[in-house]
C-alpha cells in the first residue's frame, strides 16, 4: 500500500542510473544475511564497484532504493570507507602499505620507485587507465615488509627492483 | 605472459607463515598452532577433525552448561588478544541473557589492521576451523544465535579459506540447526570490510556490520547489553577465540600452566616481530616470554644494527627502550612501563632511524584513520602531524614540543570518544619522553610571540 | 530528584537528566555543541568536559563529558577545575583550526553559538600556524544557504534532519578531519523541516536564505512575540523587522506547542508581508471597471460609512485567517444576525463538529508536545505534515519514543540518543494512517490504509466497534477492512495512552464522527488517551467558537438581494466557493468594503478597500487546534519607516468605521479593550483575556523591549526622509516598547519574550535561559489559555454512515500541501520556488478508463491543465488535486477530465 509520493518523484527526478539486474539480485541476496537490509550497504557498493571499478554517482540513489534507506546515508557510507572508490580508478589499484613496519623497512624507496615508474602520485591514475596508486594501512604482512597489494594480491617484501616484473603482469 | 615473469610475481607473493617447525609444536604446549602444517597448507575439516578438531564443542554441547564455559574461561583468565587484554570470561559473564532478552550475536573481530600486527591472518588462512570452533563455544556461552566474522577487506586469502571452511563446517553439522544433535542452533556468516582501521574498534565494528559509518558507540551500554541491532553481542579477537577450544578441552589450570612462572597471565601467545631484524616472523610462545627471546629467535637486528626503541604490540602502544627487552611481555608488566602489550607483535627501530619521522608516520596513520566523530582526534591529531612534519623539516618553533605534549595529553582516555586517539597519544607521549632531544633538533626558529595585551 | 555537588555547592536537580542538562537548568554555564535539548547527547564534540569525583574522599577525579554522565544522586563535579577549563579551551581551539574566522561577513554573527562558546572558554588567540582546509558549498534550494567552511563537525544537522525529522537526503560524508555535511547531490533539501537547520547548526553553515536576501544583524532587528498564521498549529514565532520589512522568522520557544522547531512554511512563508503590491493606503473604486484610487483615512471613513448608512442591510463576512478581535469588531459592526464566518458551509459543519468532539468524545486534546507521550496513534483522513506542518514532527516523535521505553528496560537513560537509536533500530510505537496518498510519516508507520473518505470513516467506525462492542457495527465490512480494524483496535487498546488524530482535510463529517467514535470507545474502555483534530487555518478554531453563519449563507443573502452591502474581512471568497457564486453575490451588493493586507480577487471587487495590517503590524488573538488562545503582538509600526502609509489593524478600522457610521467621534480603542469586548460578547471566548498579559504589564516598572539593547542606527534610520528624528512609536496596545529601552532580561520570569538573549548567549540556545529546565516550560508560564475543555459524561455514538456509493464521474479529493496550499504564504517567493509541480492523482484503473497514462496531460473542468500521476492503491472514483490550485473547487465535487493530445500542448 505504500508507493512513491508524487512529490518526491518530481523533486528527485528519475535517476539515469539503473543497477544491472544481476547486481541488484546480488544485493538482494546479501540483504538476507542481516537483520536489516541496510547492513548490506557496504557489500552493495562493492558489488557495484566490481562492475564499474568505482561507484558512479547515480548508483548511490539506486542502491539506496534497493536497500530502502536514504541516499544521504548511502553516500555517507560510500565516502567513509577507503576501499570504496567514488571516483573512477584504473584497471588495477596498487595499494602501498605505509604503516610503521613498512615505513621502517623501505617503504619510502618503494613508493618513490612506484611514483617514478608509473608517473603518478597517490590518488592519481595513469594516463592509459591502467593503474591507480593509493596508500593503505598496515596490510598485516609486516614480516614481509615493505608490502603492497595489487587488486587482490599481496606482495612482500618488495624491492624497487621487483616492480617492473610485477607490474608487467597487470595489463 | 612469459614464464620467467610469472615466477617473479610468485616469488614476491606474500605468504603468512609460522617460524616454528611442526616438530616443536605440541598439543599440550602450542594449543593455537600445533595443528599447522610445515608446508603452510590449510588444515581443512578432515585433517582438523583428525587432529582433535571440534572436540571442545562436542564436550561443551554434551555438558550443555553455558555458565560452566564462562567460569572456566574466567578462571583461565584469557586476556583479550585484540589489544585490550580484557578477560574474555569476564566479558562473557556480563552479556545479558535469559528472561525477555533476545538471543544475540557473536562477532569475531578479524579486522586486524593494527600496524605491526600479522597474527590473526595466519590463524584464519591456515586453521579456519579453530576460529569457527572458538566461535561456537563463545556462542554457546553467550546464548548467541548467529555469528559474524568481520574480516578486513584486504584479507582475500583468509576470506576464501574461511568461506570454504564455513561450508565444510555447515556440511559437517558443526554449524546450523541442532549442532551435533544438541538442539543448539548457531550459524556464522563472513562479512568483509571495506577498509578503515577504526572498524577494528568493537563498537565501530558493530556499526560497520550494520552497514553504517564506522563511528564507535558510547559505552555504556556495552555490546553485551545492546550490540548489533540492539541485541546482546560479544566481540572477540580471532586469537582470543582460538584460545577457547583448548581451555574448554583441557581446563583452566592447564591453560594457566602454559606460561610457567614467567607471568601471572596464563596461556600461550602468538608473538611476532618486524622491522629491521634478520628474520621477522611469528611464534607461539608462552605468555610472558621476553622481548629479548623473541628478538633472539628472529636472529637479532639485521646486519648488526643497533636497537634504539621498540613498540611491544602495534602502533598504538608506547615506545620501549632496549633495556626493556628483558621484561616479560604480559599485560601488567608492559603496562607498568608506560606502554601496553597490545597485540604482542613487536616493531623494532634501529639507532639510525629517526624517531621524529617515525612518530610523524604513526600520527599520520592515526589522523588518517580517525573516524571524524570526536574533536580531539579529528582535529587534534592532524595538528600533531603538521607540527611533526615541521620538526622533521627543521621548521619547528619553540614551544612545539610542549604543544605536542599538550595535544597528546588532551587525547587521553575518557577525553576522546574511543580508544583510537589515546592509542595515537601513547607512542607520541613516550617518544617525546625518551627522545626529546631528537625532536628538539627540529626547532630552528624561535616562535615569534604575539604581543600580549 | 537528586542532589549534586558542583564546585562545592549542593543543588537539587532532576536525576533523570545528564549533568550538562542539570547544570544548564540550574543556570550554570557549561559550553557545549553536539548536545541539543530536543535531541539528547552523543558525546561527539567533547566540549562539555568537567571533572567528576567518585566520592567525597576522591580528590583526583577525572574528566568526563557532562552530557554523557547521569546527574545521579551525590554526583560531585567541578566545572571550574583548571584542567577541565584547559581541556575545554583546547576543544574550541581545535574546532577553530579550519573555521574561516569570517564573523564580520557571516550571517550567524551576533547570533552564533560558536561565537558564544568561544568567548565562554576564553579562546582568543590563534596558535595553529598551518593552512586551513577549504571546501565547496552546495545549492540546497530556496530556503537554506550552505557555507561548509564554517562547519565545526558537531553532527547536529544530520541528527536533527535524519534522526529527529526523518529526512533522508542530507548526510555525513567523508571522515577524519574532512567530514562534510550536505546533500548526496546538489539540490533542494527535501525535508519540510529543513529550516530548523538554521537554528540547530551552532554556526553559520546552514543559514536562512530568505534572510540573506535582506540581511540584518540580530541586534538590529525589532521583535515581538508572534504566532504563526500559516496553519492551525499556532507555533510561537519571533519575527524580526528592520526598516519596515520582516527579515526573518525564528522559532520562539513554547514548552507545549512548538518547543524548538517550526515547519518551513511557517519559517519562510512571511514574504507576503513585505510585498510591494500590498494595499498600503485605503482605496476607492468608482465603478467595477475603473481603477482604484488612494484616498485619505478620513475620506474613506466618511464615504464608506455614508454608503453603509444608506444600505438596506449590511452583511459582514469574517475570516479564519484574521484575529478574533477583528472578527468580533466586524460582528459588532454588522450585528450578530448579519455576520458570517466566511467559511464554506461543509467546512464549518466539520469545524463545529470538531469542537463538539473535543468537548464530548471523552478524550482530552493533548498539547502538541503532549502528543509525543502517546504510545499508539491512529490518524484518520489527514496527512499531518502537509496539513499541520509542525504537528507531523510531534507525531513522528510519538512513534520514535518507543526507544525510550525499550531503553528503560536495560537502563539506558532517555538522553543517550545514539544508544537508544541503536537499541530500538526500526521499532516504533504503532502508528496507523488512513489516507489515500503516501504521507510523510509512512516511514515510521506500521501501516497506511489507502482509502477514500467513506472507506476511512467505515474503518474508523469498525475500529470503534472492535474496541467497544457497544459502538455500532459497520455493515458489510470486507474482511481486509475488518482485519485492519481489529489490528488497529488491539494496538490502541494495548497502549497506555492511545491517540486519535483526524481533521478537516477531507471535509467529511463521517470521518470526524468515526474518529470521535474511536475516541469515545477508548474512553468507555477507560483508556487514557487523546484526540487531536486538525483545522485548516490559523483561526479556524477561533471562528467556530465565535460563531456565525457560513459563507454560503452570506452569498445567498446577497445574491437574493436580501442585503445590498457587504464588508469582507481579510478573506478571499474566491478561494472558498466557485467564482460564479461569489460573482453572483458580489455583483448584487452595491457596497463592497474589503479589508485586507493582500490584493486578492475579492479585494479587486471592492469599492472601498481598507489597508489592513498583517500579523506583523497588528496584535490579536488566534485559537489553535488544541483550543489554545494565543496572542500575537505588533512587531513594528508600519508608519514609522513609511509615514505615508495608512496601515491599521482590521479591528481598529472596523471600530472607527462603526463609530463614524453612528456619527460618533471615535474614542480611544486599544488591544485590551477589543480583547475584553470580544471575550465579553462570546462566553466561549471568555478565557482569551488570559492568553497574554495586558498592556499594563511591567517588569521592574518597565515595558518590555522589542529591540536587543545593542540596536544600532535608530537615529539615522529615517535620515533619508527627514533629518529630524521622530520619537519612537508609542504602543498603547501592549506591554512592549518600540525600542531597546525596557526589560529584555531573563532573570524575571516572563511569558512573553520577543527575542531570546541573555548575557553571553546570543544564539537561539539562549531560550534555555528562559525555561524552568532546559527543554521544559517557559519560566513565566507557557503562553496561551485553553478555551476548549472536555465535558464529562455526555455524548453517544453516532451511526456509521453508508457511503454515497459509486458515481459515474470522478470526484475531487483535495490533498493538503505544505507549500502552495495556503493562500498567504503562497505569495512568498521562496514558498513559490519550493512548491512542487502540481499533478492530478488517479488510480491506475480510472486512468485506464480515461485512456490516460502517467505523465499525460488532462484538463480539469476545461480550465486547469495537469499531468496525470497514476498511483497504485489510490481509491477508484477520486481524483487527487493539490490544495490551493483550483480556487473555489470544493472537495467531493464532480470533475470533468479531458485528455490533452500530444499536439495540443
Ligand atoms: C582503534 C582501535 C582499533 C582496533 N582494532 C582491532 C582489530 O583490528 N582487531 C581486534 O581484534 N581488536 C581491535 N581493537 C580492539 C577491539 O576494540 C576490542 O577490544 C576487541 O575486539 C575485543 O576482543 P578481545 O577482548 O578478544 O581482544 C581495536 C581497538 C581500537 C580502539
Ligand atoms: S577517538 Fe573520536 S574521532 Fe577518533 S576514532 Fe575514536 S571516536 Fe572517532
Ligand atoms: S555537548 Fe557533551 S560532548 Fe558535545
Amino acid at each position: 500500500m505504500m508507493a512513491d509520493t508524487p512529490q518526491t518523484t518530481v523533486l528527485i527526478g528519475s535517476d539515469v542510473f539503473d543497477l544491472d539486474p544481476a547486481d541488484e539480485a546480488a544485493i538482494v541476496d546479501e540483504m538476507a544475511h542481516y537483520e536489516h537490509p541496510r547492513a548490506a550497504c557496504i557489500e552493495a557498493l562493492k558489488i557495484v564497484q566490481r562492475r564499474y571499478g568505482w561507484v558512479p554517482d547515480g548508483a548511490i540513489a539506486a542502491v539506496a532504493r534497493v536497500l530502502g534507506i536514504g541516499p544521504g546515508e548511502v553516500e555517507g557510507v560510500a565516502t567513509f570507507y577507503s576501499l570504496i572508490f567514488r571516483q573512477p580508478v584504473g584497471r588495477h589499484v596498487v595499494l602501498v602499505c605505509d604503516s610503521s613496519a613498512c615505513f621502517l623497512t623501505g617503504f619510502q624507496e618503494l613508493r618513490q620507485a612506484l611514483v617514478a615508474q608509473l608517473g603518478i602520485d597517490y590518488g592519481q591514475t595513469t594516463a592509459d587507465g591502467r593503474f591507480t596508486l593509493l596508500p593503505v594501512c598496515c596490510l598485516g604482512a609486516c614480516d614481509g615488509a615493505p608490502a603492497l597489494m595489487i587488486d587482490g594480491d599481496t606482495y612482500g617484501p618488495v624491492s624497487p627492483g621487483d616492480l617492473p616484473g610485477l607490474l608487467e603482469d597487470y595489463r | 605472459m612469459s614464464h620467467s615473469i610469472a615466477r617473479q610475481r610468485d616469488s614476491v607473493r606474500y605468504r603468512s607463515r609460522l617460524m616454528q617447525p611442526e616438530a616443536e609444536r605440541r598439543p599440550d604446549t602450542h594449543p593455537l598452532t600445533w595443528r599447522l602444517r610445515d608446508d603452510g597448507g590449510v588444515v581443512w575439516l578432515e585433517e582438523y577433525l583428525r587432529k582433535d578438531g571440534y572436540q571442545s564443542v562436542r564436550k561443551a554441547l554434551a555438558e550443555s552448561d553455558p555458565q560452566a564455559i564462562i567460569s572456566t574461561m574466567k578462571d583461565a583468565n584469557v586476556g583479550g588478544r585484540g589489544g585490550g587484554g580484557f578477560s574474555a570470561g569476564l566479558k562473557w559473564s556480563l552479556t545479558l541473557q535469559g528472561g525477555d532478552i533476545p538471543r544475540g550475536y557473536l562477532i569475531c573481530n578479524a579486522d586486524e589492521m593494527e600496524p605491526g600486527t600479522f597474527k590473526d591472518r595466519l590463524l584464519m588462512e591456515q586453521q579456519p576451523h579453530l576460529v569457527i570452533e572458538g566461535m561456537i563455544l563463545a556462542a554457546l556461552a553467550n546464548n548467541s544465535f548467529y555469528g559474524y566474522i568481520f574480516l578486513r577487506g584486504e584479507y582475500v586469502t583468509a576470506a576464501r579459506v574461511l568461506s570454504r571452511a564455513l561450508d565444510e563446517a555447515r556440511a559437517g553439522g558443526w554449524l546450523g540447526r541442532d549442532i551435533d544433535g544438541s538442539s543448539f542452533d548457531f550459524d556464522i556468516a563472513l562479512h568483509t570490510g571495506a577498509g578503515r582501521y577504526i572498524c577494528g574498534e568493537e563498537t565501530a565494528l558493530i556499526n560497520s556490520l550494520e552497514g553504517k559509518r564506522a563511528n564507535p558507540r558510547a559505552k555504556p551500554p556495552f555490546p553485551g547489553q545492546s550490540g548489533a541491532w540492539g541485541k546482546p553481542s560479544v566481540v572477540n579477537n580471532v586469537e582470543t577465540l582460538c584460545n577457547a577450544p583448548g581451555v574448554i578441552l583441557n581446563g583452566a589450570e592447564w591453560y594457566q600452566g602454559l606460561s610457567g612462572d614467567r607471568t601471572d597471565d596464563g596461556g600461550s601467545k602468538l608473538y611476532g616481530i618486524s622491522g629491521l631484524v634478520e628474520n621477522p616472523g611469528l611464534w607461539e610462545l608462552p605468555m610472558g616470554t621476553t622481548g629479548a627471546e623473541i628478538l633472539d629467535r628472529a636472529g637479532g637486528m639485521r646486519n648488526g644494527r643497533q636497537l634504539k626503541a621498540w613498540l611491544p604490540g602495534g602502533a598504538s602502544t608506547g615506545f620501549l627502550l632496549p633495556q626493556h627487552l628483558e621484561l616479560a611481555l604480559d599485560f601488567d608488566t608492559v603496562g607498568k612501563e608506560g606502554s601496553r602489550l597490545g597485540t604482542g607483535l613487536m616493531t623494532m627501530v634501529t639507532q639510525e632511524q629517526s624517531m621524529v619521522a617515525l612518530v610523524r608516520n604513526l600520527e599520520e596513520f592515526f589522523a588518517r584513520e580517525s573516524c571524524g566523530w570526536c574533536t580531539p582526534c579529528r582535529d587534534g591529531l592532524p595538528w600533531t602531524v603538521r607540527v611533526l612534519r615541521a620538526l622533521a623539516l627543521g621548521q619547528g618553533e619553540i614551544g612545539d614540543i610542549e604543544l605536542l605534549e599538550k595535544l597528546a595529553a588532551d587525547c587521553g582516555p575518557a577525553q576522546t570518544f574511543c580508544a583510537h586517539a589515546p592509542g595515537a597519544a601513547m607512542p607520541l607521549q613516550t617518544a617525546l619522553r625518551h627522545f626529546r632531544s631528537e625532536f628538539a633538533q627540529g626547532i630552528s626558529e624561535p616562535r615569534i610571540k604575539a604581543e600580549e595585551g | 530528584m537528586a542532589t549534586i555537588h558542583v564546585d562545592g555547592q549542593s543543588y537539587q536537580v532532576n536525576g533523570a537528566h545528564n549533568l550538562l542538562q542539570a547544570c544548564l537548568s540550574l543556570g550554570l554555564d557549561i559550553p557545549y555543541f553536539c548536545w541539543h535539548p530536543a535531541m539528547g547527547s552523543v558525546g561527539a564534540c567533547r566540549q562539555c568536559a568537567v571533572r567528576q569525583y567518585k566520592d567525597k574522599n576522591d580528590d583526583k577525579g577525572m574528566l568526563v563529558m557532562s552530557c554523557m554522565a547521569p546527574a545521579a544522586d551525590q554526583t560531585r563535579i567541578d566545572i571550574e577545575d583548571e584542567e577541565a577549563k584547559a581541556f575545554r579551551a583546547s576543544v574550541v581551539e581545535w574546532l577553530m583550526i579550519n573555521h574561516p574566522h569570517d564573523c564580520p561577513v557571516c550571517e550567524e554573527g551576533g547570533h552564533c553559538h560558536l561565537q558564544d562558546m568561544t568567548v565562554m572558554t576564553g579562546h582568543d588567540r590563534r596558535r595553529y600556524r598551518f593552512g586551513k582546509r577549504t571546501r565547496r558549498n552546495q545549492f540546497l534550494g530556496p530556503f537554506i544557504g550552505h557555507e561548509m567552511n564554517r562547519c565545526i563537525t558537531c553532527y547536529r544537522c544530520v541528527r536533527f534532519y535524519n534522526d529527529y525529522a526523518g529526512g533522508s537526503d542530507l548526510g555525513t560524508f567523508g571522515s577524519k578531519d574532512n567530514v562534510y555535511f550536505g546533500r548526496y547531490q546538489e539540490g533542494t533539501l527535501e525535508s519540510p523541516f529543513a529550516g530548523n537547520l538554521t537554528e540547530v547548526c551552532p554556526t553559520g553553515v546552514f543559514t536562512d536564505q530568505s534572510h540573506s536576501d535582506h540581511y540584518a544583524r540580530k541586534w538590529d532587528m525589532q521583535f515581538a512575540p508572534g504566532i504563526c498564521h500559516q496553519c492551525s498549529m499556532g507555533c510561537n514565532i519571533s519575527p524580526g523587522e528592520r526598516y519596515g520589512d520582516i527579515r526573518r522568522i525564528e522559532n520562539r520557544y513554547h514548552g507545549e506547542v512548538n518547543s524548538y522547531f517550526l515547519c518551513d512554511r511557517g519559517r519562510f512563508g512571511y514574504g507576503y508581508v513585505n510585498r510591494s503590491d500590498r494595499p498600503r493606503l485605503p482605496e476607492r473604486r468608482e465603478g467595477p471597471d475603473s481603477e482604484p484610487v488612494s484616498i485619505g483615512v478620513a475620506d474613506v471613513l466618511a464615504q464608506a460609512s455614508d454608503a453603509l448608512r444608506h444600505a438596506r442591510r449590511v452583511i459582514g463576512i469574517g475570516s479564519p485567517r484574521a484575529s478574533l478581535e477583528s472578527n468580533h469588531q466586524l460582528q459588532a459592526l454588522v450585528g450578530e444576525s448579519n455576520f458570517s464566518t466566511g467559511i464554506e458551509a461543509r467546512e464549518q459543519a466539520c469545524l463545529e463538529l470538531m469542537i463538539q468532539l473535543q468537548r464530548h468524545a471523552g478524550l482530552p486534546t493533548p498539547t502538541p508536545r503532549g502528543i509525543e507521550n502517546h504510545d499508539a496513534v491512529f490518524v484518520l483522513g489527514e496527512d499531518p505534515v502537509q496539513s499541520a506542518g509542525r504537528l507531523g514532527l510531534n507525531l513522528r516523535q510519538a512513534a520514535l519514543s518507543r526507544c525510550k521505553a525499550l531503553g528503560g528496560t536495560i537502563g539506558i537513560p532517555e538522553w543517550n540518543a545514539e544508544a537508544l537509536k541503536t537499541l530500538a533500530q526500526d521499532r516504533y510505537y504503532p502508528l496507523f494512517i488512513a489516507w489515500p496518498a503516501p504521507t510523510d510519516l509512512d516511514d515510521v508507520a506500521e501501516a497506511r490504509y489507502a482509502m477514500d473518505p467513506d472507506g476511512i470513516a467505515r474503518l474508523g467506525f469498525a475500529v470503534a466497534h472492535a474496541i467497544d462492542p457497544a459502538a455500532p457495527a459497520v455493515e458489510g465490512l470486507a474482511s481486509a477492512e475488518d482485519q485492519a480494524a481489529r489490528r488497529i483496535a488491539s494496538a490502541l487498546m494495548a497502549a497506555e495512552q492511545p491517540l486519535v488524530v483526524s481533521g478537516g482535510s477531507l471535509v467529511s463529517e463521517a470521518v470526524l464522527e468515526a474518529a470521535g467514535s474511536v475516541a469515545r470507545a477508548l474512553s468507555r474502555r477507560a483508556k487514557k488517551g487523546g484526540l487531536v483534530l486538525i483545522r485548516r487555518e490559523a483561526n479556524s478554531t477561533g471562528l467556530s467558537l465565535l460563531g456565525g453563519q457560513p459563507l454560503d449563507w452570506a452569498l445567498g443573502e446577497l445574491a437574493r438581494g436580501n442585503a445590498d452591502a457587504v464588508v469582507v474581512l481579510e478573506n478571499d471568497l474566491y478561494q472558498r466557493l466557485p467564482a460564479g457564486r461569489v460573482d453572483a453575490a458580489l455583483s448584487r451588493a452595491e457596497i463592497r468594503i474589503v479589508l485586507d493586507h493582500q490584493r486578492t480577487a475579492t479585494a479587486e471587487r471592492a469599492n472601498f478597500l481598507l489597508s489592513a495590517a498583517s500579523f506583523a503590524e497588528s496584535g490579536g488573538t488566534l485559537v489553535n487546534l488544541e483550543g489554545r488562545a494565543q496572542r500575537f503582538f505588533q512587531v513594528y509600526d508600519p508608519g514609522y519607516m513609511r509615514p505615508e502609509t495608512r496601515i491599521h489593524e482590521s479591528w481598529r478600522w472596523l471600530y472607527v468605521l462603526g463609530a463614524t457610521l453612528r456619527g460618533e467621534t471615535a474614542g480611544d480603542i486599544n488591544l485590551d479593550t477589543v480583547v475584553h469586548a470580544c471575550a465579553g460578547a462570546h462566553p466561549a471566548l471568555a478565557g482569551m483575556v488570559d492568553a497574554a498579559p495586558d498592556s499594563n504589564y511591567r517588569i521592574d516598572g518597565q515595558k518590555l523591549a522589542r529591540e536587543p539593547h545593542r540596536y544600532s542606527g535608530r537615529t539615522s534610520m529615517r535620515a533619508n526622509q527627514n533629518v529630524s528624528e521622530p520619537r519612537v512609536p508609542q504602543d498603547p496596545d501592549s506591554a512592549f516598547a518600540h525600542s531597546m529601552e525596557g526589560y529584555s532580561g531573563y532573570q524575571q520570569p516572563r511569558q512573553q519574550v520577543p527575542f531570546a538573549w541573555a548575557p553571553g548567549w546570543n544564539s537561539p540556545q539562549a531560550w534555555n535561559k528562559f525555561t524552568d529546565e532546559v527543554g521544559g516550560h517557559v519560566r513565566g508560564g507557557d503562553p496561551g489559555a485553553c478555551l476548549i475543555h472536555p465535558v464529562p459524561g455526555q455524548g453517544s455514538y453516532s451511526q456509521p454512515v453508508q457511503g454515497a456509493g459509486d458515481t459515474d464521474t470522478l470526484r475531487a479529493l483535495i490533498l493538503p500541501r505544505l507549500f502552495g496550499g495556503e493562500e498567504t504564504s503562497a505569495r512568498a517567493t521562496p514558498i513559490q520556488q519550493r512548491t512542487e509541480l502540481p499533478c492530478i492523482t488517479l488510480s491506475p484503473e480510472d486512468a485506464l478508463g480515461l485512456a490516460v497514462k502517467h505523465g499525460n496531460v488532462v484538463t480539469v473542468n476545461e480550465v486547469t491543465r495537469l499531468p496525470v500521476y497514476e498511483q497504485e492503491s489510490w481509491p477508484n472514483g477520486w481524483a487527487g488535486l493539490p490544495a490551493g490550485l483550483i480556487a473555489g473547487l470544493l472537495p467531493g465535487e464532480s470533475l470533468t477530465l479531458r485528455k490533452v493530445e500530444e499536439g495540443q500542448r
